[in-house]
């Protein structure tokens, strides 16, 4: 290694589910580096047995999420610099997630809270049919519109403190796509998801901590969203559980 | 843990009692200028209707939202099982009813 | 605790939520205890509220006002938030009902002295 190029602290966390610990690296910097090319850098050239995952590297997929000094983010788009404590950088597995193997998360469960939370979009119409037109500036669109750019990538699931605290509730990400299917008139399972997303484990459980929305790599709000299944929720329960 | 009843009692409750407690909260620096004694806090309440439905109204409201606050601050805290929760609730408020009522009747009866 | 990822300005205002909330919930059984005296005995209360001319007192329930204006004023931006349409707003609301906590407290304490 170049004893002239600056060096990064960095502290990965390596283990399985029964456990694990940090182990350190002394990796070089660069410009314009993100914290996924210092994992990267680290596989390649110190440890070719160190777990994680990705696909895209352009912020699209979702996959590649992780704690970086202490709050989730999505490590391919996350400069360096911006995170850089001093010259440490601690890299741990998301938060409120089971571990497979050091960086690599089982994402199971927050995936079956989607199901859960009917985040399912449920057609009325056939393949035979016209395509439905959505104008833009429906007022049901312009609510969908604005918490539709989701990449599922866990990290408001991660920065949640109220899914660290009680494991069955459904989460920022399930009920945040719940709330764009209420939003959309071409969906057919309005009453369903409203009972799905007011059940013990939903969306009344949120204390708008508002987590989600500081910590979302898309600048989504979350918290906006639950807020809104629940006044539907409360309306539908004041309107004795008639629709929309 | 909390579903769309529970929500709701908390919501309506802290409703009604966001401005009972301006209220309390104004009497408070009112009432305490000349220091705190007895006569001046039953003169002010016994036999008052209005003061009885306001603190009958508060200790109501107070009852209901404590309670399932915290049954929240129970299950995230220590992870209670829920029919232990249902007890906690209940317990919390009936209990704070019954004392919250006999200060009321103590002050205005 | 890693508490790295609760420096927000709303998470902060959360558990400010939280912990009046539990303070005010545990202080409510003695606080009807003591108004409770008066109803066989008027004075046992006033027994009680010669504590209260104490400065430390004093003191201590000026911080019980900060606490009940905290959870008064911080759960009417809660309720704002789920009720009324969304307000990107939330941390000067929060940091408003902060310091108007602290203004009714701070004016409870000079009334009471």
């Amino acid at each position: 290694m170049d004893q002239n190029v600056e060096r990064l602290q960095v502290r990965v966390w390596r283990g399985n589910a029964n456990g694990g610990g940090y182990r350190s690296y002394e990796v070089p910097a660069q410009q314009s580096q993100t914290v996924l090319d210092v994992v990267t850098w680290i596989q390649q050239n110190a440890e070719p047995t160190l777990t994680y995952r990705f696909a895209c590297r352009v912020g699209m997929c979702g996959s590649c999420a992780m704690m970086v000094n202490g709050e989730p983010r999505w490590t391919c788009r996350t400069h360096v610099k911006k995170v850089l404590d001093g010259r440490q950088l601690e890299i741990a597995p998301l938060r409120n997630l089971p571990v497979i193997k050091d960086l690599a998360t089982d994402m199971a469960a927050f995936f079956d809270k989607w199901t859960r939370a009917e985040g399912v979009f449920h057609p009325t119409a056939t393949r035979a049919d016209a395509i439905a037109p959505i104008v833009p500036d429906d007022p049901m669109r312009v609510l969908a519109n604005e918490a539709i750019e989701c990449i599922n990538c866990a990290v408001c699931y991660a920065a949640c403190d109220t899914v660290a605290a009680n494991p069955e509730y459904l989460g920022p990400a399930a009920l945040n796509r719940a709330w764009t299917l209420q939003n959309d008139e071409r969906d057919s399972a309005y009453a369903g998801r409203l009972s799905a997303v007011s059940s013990g484990d939903g969306c009344f459980n949120c204390h708008s901590h508002q987590s989600c929305m500081t910590y979302c790599p898309n600048e989504l709000n979350p918290t906006a969203s639950i807020a809104g299944l629940k006044r539907l929720s409360a309306a539908s329960f004041f309107k004795g559980g008639r629709g929309r | 843990m909390i579903g769309l009843r529970l929500y709701l009692a908390q919501r309506i409750s802290a409703m009604i009692l966001a401005p009972l407690v301006l209220g309390h909260i104004a009497t408070m620096i009112y009432a305490v200028q000349n220091g705190l004694s007895a006569a001046e806090i039953l003169g002010r309440t016994q036999g008052s209707f209005w003061w009885g439905a306001f603190y009958g109204l508060f200790v109501a409201a107070v009852s209901v939202h404590a309670a399932i606050g915290l049954r929240a601050i129970a299950y995230e805290t220590f992870g209670l099982p829920s029919r232990w929760l249902d007890v906690l609730t209940w317990v919390v408020g009936i209990s704070l009813f019954l004392l919250g009522s006999r200060a009321v009747a103590a002050v205005v009866l | 605790m890693d508490i790295r990822h609760r420096r927000d300005t709303l998470r902060i205002a959360s558990l400010i939520h939280r912990f009046s909330g539990l303070a005010l919930a545990l202080f409510l059984p003695l606080h009807f205890y003591v108004l409770g005296l008066a109803l066989n005995d008027a004075a046992r209360l006033d027994a009680f509220l010669n504590w209260t001319d104490y400065p430390l007192v004093k003191f201590v329930e000026a911080i019980l006002v900060l606490l009940l204006a905290l959870h008064l004023f911080g759960g009417l931006r809660l309720l704002a938030l789920e009720f009324l349409p969304w307000s990107p707003r939330q941390k000067a609301y929060a940091a408003s009902a902060a310091a108007l906590s602290f203004f009714v407290s701070v004016g409870f304490f000079l009334s009471a002295v």
